[in-house]
């Protein structure tokens, strides 16, 4: 064998290792943030300043997003349905896109760009200023101080937000369907309502959008907290947040759905 | 910013999150509407129950009554054994008539009950005597087609 093939071996596993390593750090630091967020739940001040920053701040683009979302599926699904000439479907159309799928995934990746990046971006300089050191010296604990808190309030947040955005979602599929375009609005809801189950479509979108948060929230506060200290270092795991969430959450949205909605 | 004013924003907050969720349990849901309360059971055996699918509604002169509660394939007499959970509030008498039946050409599929006007009623746990089994399309569409060349035959 030539030596250039085995550099080439001898990178991958180094590759392989490396990032084997790094989702294991990741699994311990995540047990250690569930291990110590008792702090969090007793000192629940922090929590809730936290959920301040990362759930209220990010209200206005959700119900925006959201609205404009529900009003563009009024627009489009009316212009399909129309053709099979059964557009009083609209509001299933609207209502199960937006409850099952769009309403969880769409609030996470706007959560994951606009909480989880200002979340990585605080935890890394803190670190970079060397506070978290300085909490250590104290004899205070930074994943139960610092960690924690962010941790839970993206946990607690993701869900409402994801309710929210389904919510206002619809009603700008309402807005669209029934006020501009003149869709009949009874049968509009009715139908909806005789389509959409509250286990089925509305918990499963519920328990996706908690998944997201967890995730989301992990992956933010790790890492902002494995960020190189510098500037550069925090200008970089801020990115890799926002690509690294997004592409979890796809994935699990998929696994999710695999084995929430297999059409028994 | 102030704790308590904090405070105030993430109870407002959680309070719309909370408020969404309900519009959307009882407006865009079926929280309310035909989610039955107390039942009973009853079993009803089908030849062919088509896409019957579980929790589908059973259906009374159109109105949801309860229910299908469990499909399962009954391997001594190869039937399709469906156990349907009724309203509590709601009898039906003994020759009551269930077929399976397709909501709109191609809707979903539904139990439908006929009542008879037997005095009995069917208590708990009884089996339906009378059932029809669901329209297979294929199958009326070859009986027509059979149906169809025997006629041109005999006009031969």
């Amino acid at each position: 064998m030539n030596p250039s093939a085995l550099d080439l071996l001898r990178r991958l596993g180094h590759f392989v290792t490396d990032r084997l390593w790094r989702l294991g750090f990741a699994s311990r630091f995540l047990m250690m943030t569930v291990l110590y967020s008792g702090a969090a739940f007793r000192r629940l001040h922090l929590t809730i300043r936290e959920i301040y920053f990362t759930g209220v701040l990010s209200l206005i683009i959700i119900l925006v997003s959201g609205l404009f979302v529900g009003m563009v599926l009024g627009l489009q699904g009316y212009d399909t349905l129309q053709r099979y000439g059964s557009s009083e479907a609209l509001g299933v159309l609207v209502a199960l896109s937006l409850v099952r799928e769009l309403g969880p995934v769409v609030a996470a990746l706007l959560f994951a760009s606009r909480a989880g990046s200002a979340i990585t971006a605080e935890i890394g300089l803190m670190k970079a200023t060397e506070q978290l050191s300085a909490m250590e010296m104290m004899a205070v604990n930074p994943i139960a101080r610092v960690i924690a808190p962010r941790f839970w309030a993206g946990v607690v947040s993701m869900p409402l937000l994801a309710a929210l955005f389904s919510a206002l979602g619809i009603f700008g599929g309402y807005l669209v369907g029934v006020q501009l375009i003149g869709v009949d609005a009874g049968s509009f809801w009715s139908q909806m309502q005789a389509a959409v189950d509250f286990r089925q479509d509305i918990m499963n979108g519920v328990i996706k959008s908690v998944v997201f948060g967890a995730i989301i929230s992990w992956i933010a506060v790790f890492e902002g907290y494995d960020c190189e200290p510098t500037a550069e270092g925090v200008s970089g795991a801020t990115t890799r947040t926002v690509v690294t969430s997004s592409l979890a959450i796809l994935a699990a949205d998929f696994m999710l759905t695999a084995f929430m909605f297999r059409g028994e | 910013m102030n704790r308590a004013a904090i405070d105030l924003w993430v109870g407002i907050f959680v309070a719309l999150g909370l408020g969404a969720l309900l519009f959307l349990a009882l407006k865009a849901g079926n929280l309310t509407a035909t989610d039955v309360g107390e039942t009973y059971v009853l079993q009803a055996r089908f030849d062919n129950i088509g896409g019957l699918k579980v929790r589908a509604p059973v259906k009374s002169a159109g109105v949801v009554v309860g229910r299908v509660g469990e499909i399962r394939f009954d391997a001594e007499t190869y039937t399709a054994l469906v156990s349907l959970h009724i309203d509590k509030r709601y009898q039906f008498p003994r020759d009551t008539f269930v077929t399976i039946n397709t909501s709109g050409l191609l809707g979903e599929q539904y139990v439908g009950f006929e009542p008879g006007g037997d005095p009995e009623m069917l208590k708990p746990g009884e089996m339906v005597k009378k059932t029809q089994s669901a329209m297979v399309l294929e199958k009326l569409i070859s009986q027509f087609m059979f149906s169809k060349a025997a006629e041109d035959e005999a006009k031969k």
